[in-house]
C-alpha cells in the first residue's frame, strides 16, 4: 500500500473547473478565519461575492476597483508571455501617475482633447522609462531582471515620497501631497455622479489590443517563442533581445497608464499611497488568469468584486478588510498549486 | 531453486502506459558475468524494460528475481541495494561539481565530506575497473565520453554486479567505443553482468554474448550471439528481411563541373568556456555533394555547427555561401543567404510549447502575414500541405512536444527541405531514431543531393558518415586533420585521423581532386 503519484496530465474537460475549484477550495481554507471572528462564513462570502454585484451602486464600484487591476494585470501578463519577468508594475505605475501629475499642473487653459493624450503618452513614457534600465541590464548583462524590477519599485516610492514632501507639497494643506491637475487633464466620467471613468475603457482597450497582438500578429508569435524558448527563437532568426526589450517596455508603459488612469480619473493629486498595491496585485491577475488577456480581465473583475466585498463584509460582520487581502493571497498559492498538480496523479497502489 | 549463475531474472513483465502496452508478457535472463544484449528499434520496450529492473517504473504484472532471490524494486535505491546500476542516455550528472563529487552523491558518506580521501577513493576504483577519469575535474568540462565513464564509475562505486547501459555508443566515437567494449570486457571477466541496450548490430554481434530482441513490446526472439546473423537479428527486430540503406548514386559523384557552394577559410570560434574550439577550420562543400564531418565528439563538431547556423560568433576567418560572405552573421541572414539548418538538438530548434503549423512557419513569418496580421489559415494549409508531403504522423494543430523523435525531426526537414537550400547543415541527422525514421531522413537528405544542395552532414555515427558521403573531412581539436574521397575512407584511416595520430596529405580541396 502505498501513495503513488505519476506524470499523468488532467483530462481536457476537467481544465476549466481548475479555477472554480480554486476558488471553492480557498474559501473552505479562510472560513476558518472568518470563524475566528465568530462570523458565519456563508453570510460573510455571500457579502464577498454576491453583495457586490447586487446593486448598480456597488456594481460601478467593482469596476471602479477593476480599473487599474486591469491595467497593472495586462502588464504583467504582456511580460511574462515575452519571458521577461517584470515584478515591477508597481514602481512603473508610480513612475506614470508621477509624469501624469506633472503634465496635469500645467495643462490649465489646455483643451482636453490634446490634455488627455498628453497625460496617457507621458505616462506610457514614464512606465517604460522605468522598466528600460532593468530591461537593459537583463538584455545586455543577463542581469535578473524579478531583482531589479523589484528594488526599482522602493525607489520609485521613496521618489513620490521626496516629490510630495518638497517641491510639490500642497501650498494650502501643507499635506504631503500634490495640488490638484488642471480640470482639462482630469478624465471624463462614464456615468455621471459616479467614480467610474474613461481609464476603464482605456483597460479594455488594452486587453483587446494585447490579445490581438500576441495571438494575431507575428510580433506576438515570436514573442511567445521567445517567451517559451529562447534558444529555439534565436535559431528561427527571431531577435531575441530586441523583442524582450519591446515586450518589457511596452508592460512598463501599459503598468504607467494604471498610474495615469489613478491621478486623471480617481484622485486628482499625487499621493504616496496612489497605488495601493495594484502593481504587486498585478502578478495576482496575470497568474490568476493563466497569461491570457481575457483571463487576466477576468480575474482583475474578480479581484475587484473581493476587494469591494471586503468593505461590505467588514461593515456587516465586523470581519476585518484585511480578510481580502488574506483570500486573495490564499486564492494566489491555490491556483499555483492546482496549475502544478493538474499535470500529476495521485493514486492508491495495492502492491 | 535458479541456478546462482543466473543474476537477473524477469518473468512476464507488463507495463502499460494508458492503452499503450510498452511491454507485454516480456522475459528477460541475465546471466552472471554475461554481456547480453536488448535489441530492437525505438519504441520497442527495452528502456522500459530496463527501467522497471531499476526501478524507474512499476511493472504492471510479473515478477523479477536477482541473484534467485524474489526481489522487490520499488525506486532506484532499491535496485542499488540489489546490486544494479543504469547508465542512461540522459546522464545524471551535476556538472558544476568535479567527478569525486558526482560519484559520491548520494553515496553514505556520514556527515562530513573528506573531499582528499573520496579523490583518493574515485582514483582507485577507477584504476581498478580500468575506466580512465580525472577526480578532480568538473564534469562541465567533460566530453560526452568521459561523462559516460563517471556514469560507469558511479553505478561500479556502489558496487554494483548488473550494469545496465542504455544505447552508451550512440554519443561515442569509434576509438571511445572500441574503449567501451575493452573496458566492458575487463568487467565481464570479473563477473560483472551487462544489459546492453542497443540497435546496432554490428555492435551487438561485437560485444555481447547473448541477444533478447524486443519488437513492440514482445520478445521477438533469445539467441546465443555466436550462433546467430546480423540478418537473422534485423529481421526479428524489424519483422522484414531486408531493410537495405539506400545507396550513393555514383554518377552524379562523379559530376565534374561542380562549384563549390559554401567555402570556410580559416574559421576560427570559441566555444563556451572561452577556449578556442575552431581553429583556421578550411574547406569547401560543393554543389551536389554530402560531406562528412567525422570526429571524436568535443572536437569542435557542435561549435562549427553552431557558427554555420548563425548561433555561435566567428572569431576568425570568413564563411561563404554561394558568393556572400555570411562569417557572423545571424541565423537571419544565413537563412536569406540560402542555408537550411537541421541541428544537434532538435528540442532547441522548435519552439515545443507551439503548434506543429506556428513551428513551420515561425522562421518566415513574413510571408504569412497580411494586413498586419498573420493568415492564421495559410498557416494551417502550410502544415497540412508539409505533413501529407513528410508523412509527418501528426496534426497541424499538435503541441511539438508530443510528437515522437522522429516525427519532430521531420518536421524540422520539412521546414528546411520546402525552401529549397543551397547548402544544407546538418548534425547528429539520426541520433536516437528507430531504423524506420533513419532510413527516411537519410533518404531525403541523398535527395536534396541529387538536387544540388551541397550538404555538410556532421554526424557522430561513422557508419552514417560513410553510407552517404562523398568526401570525408575529419575533425581533431579543432582543426581539419584531414579529407578524404569516400574510395580511402575506411574506418581503420578515418579512425586514426580521429584520434589525431595521421594527417592526411591531401590538401581540401573539391571532387577533382578524387580519384
Amino acid at each position: 500500500m502505498g501513495l503513488k503519484i505519476e506524470r499523468n496530465p488532467a483530462p481536457v474537460w476537467f481544465r476549466p473547473l481548475i479555477p472554480l475549484l480554486a476558488i471553492a477550495l480557498t474559501f473552505a481554507i479562510t472560513s476558518t478565519l472568518v470563524l475566528l471572528v465568530k462570523a458565519n462564513p456563508l453570510q460573510a462570502y455571500y457579502y464577498f461575492l454576491a453583495e457586490p454585484l447586487s446593486s448598480r451602486v456597488s456594481i460601478i464600484e467593482v469596476l471602479v476597483k477593476s480599473t487599474p487591476l486591469l491595467l497593472t494585470g495586462a502588464a504583467v501578463t504582456f511580460a511574462f508571455v515575452g519571458g521577461f519577468w517584470n515584478i515591477g508594475a508597481e514602481g512603473q505605475l508610480l513612475a506614470g501617475a508621477t509624469a501624469a501629475t506633472a503634465i496635469g499642473l500645467q495643462m490649465d487653459g489646455v483643451s482636453p482633447l490634446i490634455a488627455l493624450p498628453l497625460m496617457i503618452a507621458g505616462g506610457f513614457a514614464a512606465g517604460m522609462a522605468w522598466v528600460l534600465i532593468p530591461a537593459l541590464m537583463r538584455v545586455k548583462l543577463a542581469i535578473d531582471e524579478v531583482v531589479t524590477t523589484l528594488l526599482l519599485n522602493s525607489v520609485a516610492l521613496l521618489g513620490v515620497s521626496a516629490l510630495l514632501n518638497g517641491p510639490w507639497r500642497d501650498p494650502i494643506s501643507q499635506w504631503p501631497q500634490s495640488p490638484e491637475i488642471a480640470a482639462s487633464a482630469m478624465f471624463p466620467k462614464l456615468i455621471p455622479r459616479s467614480r467610474l471613468h474613461l481609464g476603464f475603457v482605456l483597460a479594455i482597450v488594452i486587453i483587446v489590443v494585447m490579445w490581438f497582438v500576441l495571438s494575431r500578429t507575428a510580433f506576438g508569435l515570436r514573442m511567445r517563442a521567445v517567451g517559451m524558448s529562447p534558444d529555439a527563437a534565436r535559431f528561427a532568426g527571431i531577435k531575441v533581445e530586441r523583442t524582450l526589450l519591446i515586450s518589457a517596455l511596452a508592460s512598463g508603459g501599459i503598468a504607467g497608464l494604471a498610474g495615469v488612469s489613478e491621478v486623471a480619473g480617481i484622485h486628482f493629486h499625487l499621493i504616496d499611497a496612489i497605488s495601493g498595491g495594484n502593481g504587486y496585485t498585478g502578478i495576482i491577475v496575470a497568474t490568476l488568469g493563466g497569461l491570457n488577456p481575457w483571463g487576466a480581465g477576468l480575474a482583475a473583475l474578480f479581484i475587484g468584486v473581493i476587494d469591494t466585498g471586503s468593505q461590505s463584509v467588514s461593515r456587516a460582520l465586523g470581519v476585518p478588510v484585511y480578510l481580502g487581502d488574506v483570500i486573495l493571497a490564499t486564492l494566489l498559492l491555490v491556483t499555483l498549486a492546482m496549475l502544478l498538480l493538474q499535470r500529476y496523479r495521485v493514486s492508491w497502489s495495492r502492491e | 531453486m535458479t541456478p546462482p549463475s543466473i543474476a537477473v531474472e524477469m518473468r512476464g513483465i507488463t507495463k502499460r502506459f494508458g492503452s499503450l502496452v510498452a511491454n507485454d508478457q516480456v522475459d528477460f535472463t541475465l546471466g552472471r558475468g554475461q554481456i547480453h544484449a536488448l535489441l530492437g528499434e525505438n519504441g520497442a520496450g527495452k528502456t522500459t524494460l530496463m527501467r522497471i529492473l531499476y526501478g524507474l517504473y512499476s511493472a504492471d504484472e510479473g515478477d523479477i528475481a536477482v541473484d534467485g532471490q524474489p526481489a522487490s524494486i520499488r525506486a532506484p535505491r532499491d535496485a542499488i541495494a540489489l546490486g544494479i546500476g543504469m547508465v542512461t542516455q540522459h546522464f545524471a550528472l551535476v556538472p558544476p561539481l568535479s567527478v569525486t563529487e558526482n560519484v559520491v552523491l548520494g553515496h553514505n558518506l556520514g556527515v562530513r565530506l573528506k573531499l582528499e580521501d573520496a579523490h583518493r577513493r574515485v582514483a582507485e576504483a577507477a584504476a581498478r575497473y580500468g575506466v580512465e577519469v580525472e577526480p578532480r575535474a568538473l564534469v562541465r568540462d567533460l566530453s560526452v565520453g568521459e561523462r559516460q565513464r563517471v556514469e560507469i564509475l558511479k553505478a561500479l562505486y556502489r558496487d554494483a554486479r548488473v550494469l545496465i547501459l542504455d544505447e552508451p555508443t550512440a554519443v561515442l566515437a569509434p576509438q571511445e567505443v572500441d574503449q567501451l567494449f575493452e573496458g566492458l570486457r575487463r568487467l565481464r571477466a570479473d563477473g560483472l553482468s551487462v544489459v546492453f541496450i542497443s540497435h546496432k548490430l554490428r555492435e551487438v554481434m561485437n560485444i555481447t554474448d547473448h541477444v533478447t530482441v524486443l519488437r513492440g513490446g514482445q520478445v521477438a526472439g533469445v539467441v546465443q550471439t555466436s550462433a546467430t546473423t546480423p540478418a537473422e537479428m534485423a529481421r526479428m527486430m524489424v519483422g522484414r528481411t531486408t531493410f537495405g540503406m539506400p545507396s550513393l548514386d555514383e554518377a552524379s559523384a562523379a559530376r565534374s563541373a561542380a562549384q563549390p557552394v559554401l567555402r570556410l577559410e580559416s574559421v576560427g570560434a570559441l566555444d563556451n568556456k572561452g577556449l578556442a574550439a575552431l581553429k583556421g577550420v578550411t574547406f569547401d562543400v560543393y554543389e551536389g555533394e554530402i560531406m562528412g564531418l567525422a570526429g571524436v565528439s568535443g572536437n569542435g563538431q557542435s561549435e562549427l555547427a553552431q557558427v554555420l547556423q548563425g548561433t555561435r560568433a566567428c572569431t576568425a576567418g570568413r564563411i561563404i555561401v554561394v558568393d556572400q560572405d555570411v562569417s557572423g552573421a545571424d541565423p537571419e541572414r544565413i537563412m536569406k543567404a540560402g542555408v537550411g539548418r537541421i541541428p544537434e538538438d532538435r528540442h532547441a530548434s522548435v519552439v515545443p510549447e507551439m503548434t506543429v503549423a506556428q513551428n513551420m512557419a515561425l522562421e518566415h513569418l513574413g510571408e504569412f502575414t497580411s494586413n498586419g496580421s498573420l493568415d492564421r489559415h495559410k498557416i494551417r494549409q502550410h502544415a497540412e500541405k508539409l505533413i501529407a508531403e513528410y508523412q509527418i504522423k501528426a496534426k497541424p494543430d499538435d503541441r511539438i512536444r508530443t510528437l515522437s523523435g522522429g516525427n519532430m525531426q521531420k518536421v524540422i526537414l520539412a521546414r528546411v527541405m520546402e525552401r529549397n537550400p543551397r547548402v544544407i547543415i546538418v548534425s547528429q541527422p539520426t541520433r536516437g531514431l528507430d531504423i524506420g525514421a533513419t532510413e527516411y531522413v537519410r533518404s531525403r537528405l541523398l535527395e536534396q543531393r541529387r538536387r544540388g544542395a551541397a550538404i555538410l552532414l556532421i554526424s557522430e555515427d561513422l557508419d552514417e558518415i560513410l553510407e552517404l558521403s562523398d568526401r570525408v573531412a575529419v575533425i581533431y581539436e579543432g582543426q581539419i586533420q584531414g579529407i578524404l574521397p569516400r574510395t580511402e575512407a575506411d574506418p581503420e584511416r578515418l579512425g586514426l585521423l580521429m584520434a589525431g595520430a595521421e594527417t592526411s596529405q591531401e590538401t581540401p580541396h573539391g571532387p577533382q581532386d578524387r580519384a
